[in-house]
């Protein structure tokens, strides 16, 4: 009884609910009702080797994410949040700088297409420029220069330390 | 005798020189990734595991040992220098350990930290040592419904004990066991949840899934977030102690030792606990109670060692039970199954070697530790003063490094970014990231478990609750999840007894834990 009073009152008196966190609740509807056609689609015809088979399990989790999708999303109204993370360099009192953020993933997705075209020398390299950009360095050439360096050194560390060969891309002869 | 007999074995085979190496390398890069922000023990180990293709399992794992040990360390000079603990163990050492510095005994608050969990850290390895093969003796004994019992009370410790939301705990484990299901069933061979695509048959690889919910997702919450100007850090010469900070100080390293091991041993432990029931002892039985609150050695001694007693505690169930109960414990347990050693109770059976030798190297590296990081703290300090975009950066530019080294798919990339989007909505929305690892790693683990026990058991579920250790199990299983709300009732809040100072500052810190 007395959790349910404190948490109107707290709604009542400090900030308005969180409804961003519709968010999480959407990714469980969806990771779940996935698992649900992953399962009931699955072809039948495998081995019968133990009594539950291999839907039993993804099913039961996907059940379990609904059944919390739907609690989170009655008790968000009511003021029910997070505590957000917190860390030696987040400044709490600043707004979410959601801009920043998306840089930072269109970086990556570039990153992503031109890995093996390019070679991961490049791509990487330019990586890491463009991200100590975004995140406010302005010493454009510095940041190249670092990135470069990064580059090759990983290049070459896991090439020869590691035997992995990473995909040289255009540099394929020169490196 | 048999054991102290692999335990020498393990030495010979740590101490050679280029093992040594590895654990030096393993204590530096530790300790160097404990005092840096953003980054921590988990996620460099995460990093690191590519090497686990081309260096030999006893030499990975001494470095490790030293990257666990070393950013225990590391993260105390964080909280002292900066009063900004980067990990929730080390929040009641900036309690005191930051008013010291405050008050110019910086060199004093870290020698007491270094040699606390040095002295801490070498116990509790003598306890491991002690008591992990007789746990691995018994655990062996268990039939699959008893171990099946165990791994589920893991779940539910890490789900519902630690961290502030039962809620939001669970939905991290759920969406750790969905991740967990992609792949080939391992009985039957059906492919589940993989899209239709074969790249996904053999699961979505642990590395990609560590590295993108601790490196990138941290990386891009700290970027919607980023200081303006870093903090202040307090510059400090050679840490070193007077005679009489010894005197006050040895007797808390010995208690925060038997408050930490034990927790750490327990699946339901962690280390905020002990560190939290380390501090108020030492306040009480303190002959200078004024200056706690001011900066009080005691308050700094007896929780780094209470840190660093459960860290070597948390490696009790890991390598005895194969069951992790920390982010970087998980970790190195997927380093075992890359090299093909399957963990759990056989593990001192099959492996004594391997095993014996981590042990070891945990005495080497920690005793490289308290040479190395005594004389370096003053570097340790400047580091801290790394200008952000290249530090975050470089953690991103490492990120996609140590996913696209494991198959050099973009696809893993790809899922890279998918996953650390995901650690981003959960920093933002307080979902613990714990849970959803040890999801990840133990829920495959608890379907073949649950499945082989009803195929002995005929298909019976009652056949899962026919071994007396699988019904304690169950029990105590029970009582941890009704005594928060017993508790509730008798206390009102149990949130009450966790606010350590009546200085309102440090109300606020301790309410965002």
């Amino acid at each position: 009884m007395s959790t349910d009073v404190n948490v109107t009152e707290s709604t009542d008196i400090r900030e308005r609910p969180d409804y961003a966190q519709y968010l999480v609740c959407a990714v469980m509807v969806a990771v779940g009702a996935f698992l649900i056609y992953d399962g009931t689609s699955m072809p039948g015809g495998y081995a019968e080797v133990d009594p539950v088979g291999p839907r039993f399990f993804p099913i039961t989790i996907a059940v379990a994410l609904l059944v919390m999708a739907v609690i989170l999303a009655i008790a968000i109204p009511r003021g029910s949040k997070g505590e957000a993370d917190a860390g030696e360099d987040i400044d709490p009192d600043m707004p979410s700088d959601w801009r920043t953020v998306g840089l930072l993933v269109g970086a990556f997705v570039l990153l992503i297409v031109l890995v093996v075209p390019l070679g991961w020398v490049i791509a990487s390299g330019l990586f890491f420029a463009a991200c100590a950009t975004i995140l406010g360095s302005k010493h454009y050439v510095r940041n190249v220069a670092i990135g470069a360096a990064l580059a090759l050194a990983s290049f070459y560390a896991f090439y020869s330390g590691l035997g992995i060969p990473l995909p040289a891309g255009i540099l394929d002869g020169i490196l | 005798m048999e054991n102290f007999d692999w335990l020498l074995q393990g030495f010979a085979e740590a101490a050679t020189p280029m093992n040594l190496l590895y654990a030096a390398i393993g204590v530096l890069l530790g300790t160097a990734v404990g005092v840096l922000p953003g980054i921590g023990p988990a996620m460099t180990v995460a990093l690191l595991l590519p090497i686990t293709y081309n260096v030999s399992p006893s030499a990975a794992f001494i470095m490790f040992a030293g990257i666990f040990y070393g950013g225990m360390y590391g993260g105390s000079t964080t909280s002292i220098l900066l009063n900004t603990p980067g990990e929730s163990s080390s929040v009641i050492t900036a309690l005191e350990g930051n008013k010291m510095a405050k008050a110019g005994r910086a060199a004093q608050a870290l020698a007491t930290a270094a040699i606390g969990s040095f002295v801490a850290g070498a116990i509790g390895t003598a306890l491991l040592a002690a008591f992990a093969p007789a746990v691995s003796r018994f655990a062996v004994t268990l039939g699959a419904p008893s171990y099946l019992a165990i791994m589920l009370f893991a779940l539910v410790a890490v789900t519902a004990v630690l961290g502030s939301s039962k809620m939001r705990g669970l939905i991290s484990l759920l969406l750790g066991l969905a991740i967990g299901v992609v792949g080939i069933d391992s009985l039957t061979g059906q492919p589940r949840a993989t899209f239709g695509m074969p790249l996904l048959s053999d699961g979505i690889d642990i590395v990609v899934i560590a590295v993108a919910v601790f490196a990138l997702g941290e990386a891009l919450w700290v970027a919607a977030h980023l200081r303006r100007r870093p903090a202040e850090v307090i510059p400090v010469g050679r840490p070193w102690m007077g005679k009489e900070d010894w005197k006050r100080s040895w007797k808390p390293w010995l208690r925060g030792t038997a408050y930490g091991f034990p927790f750490g041993a327990l699946p339901a432990g962690g280390a905020e606990l002990p560190t939290f029931l380390s501090y108020i002892t030492e306040k009480k039985l303190t002959k200078h109670p004024e200056e706690f609150g001011k900066g009080a050695i005691e308050g700094v001694a007896g929780p780094e060692a209470a840190n660093n007693a459960s860290a070597a505690g948390t490696l009790v169930p890991m390598l005895s039970l194969g069951l992790p109960t920390n982010a970087t414990a998980a970790v190195m347990l997927t380093a075992f199954v890359s090299y093909g050693i399957q963990p759990g109770p056989t593990l001192f059976d099959k492996e004594p070697l391997l095993i014996w030798t981590l042990i070891a190297s945990l005495f080497i590296g920690n005793f490289l530790l308290l040479a190395l990081n005594l004389p370096l703290a003053p570097l340790w300090a400047k580091l801290l003063r790394t200008p952000r975009p290249y530090l975050y950066a470089g953690i991103l530019f490492f990120a996609t490094l140590g996913a696209f080294a494991v198959n050099l798919q973009p696809l893993d990339l790809v899922l890279l970014l998918v996953f650390g989007l995901m650690g981003l909505m959960m920093r933002r929305f307080g979902l613990p990231v714990l849970p959803l690892i040890i999801g990840v790693i133990l829920g495959p683990r608890v379907e073949r478990q649950l499945r082989q026990s009803l195929q002995l058991g005929g298909g019976d579920w009652l056949s899962l609750f026919k071994e007396p250790v699988a019904i304690g199990t169950y029990i105590v299983m029970a009582l941890l999840l009704l005594a928060p709300l017993v508790l509730r009732l008798m206390h009102r809040s149990e949130e009450s007894l966790l606010i350590v100072e009546d200085d309102t500052d440090q109300k606020q810190k301790a309410g965002k834990l």
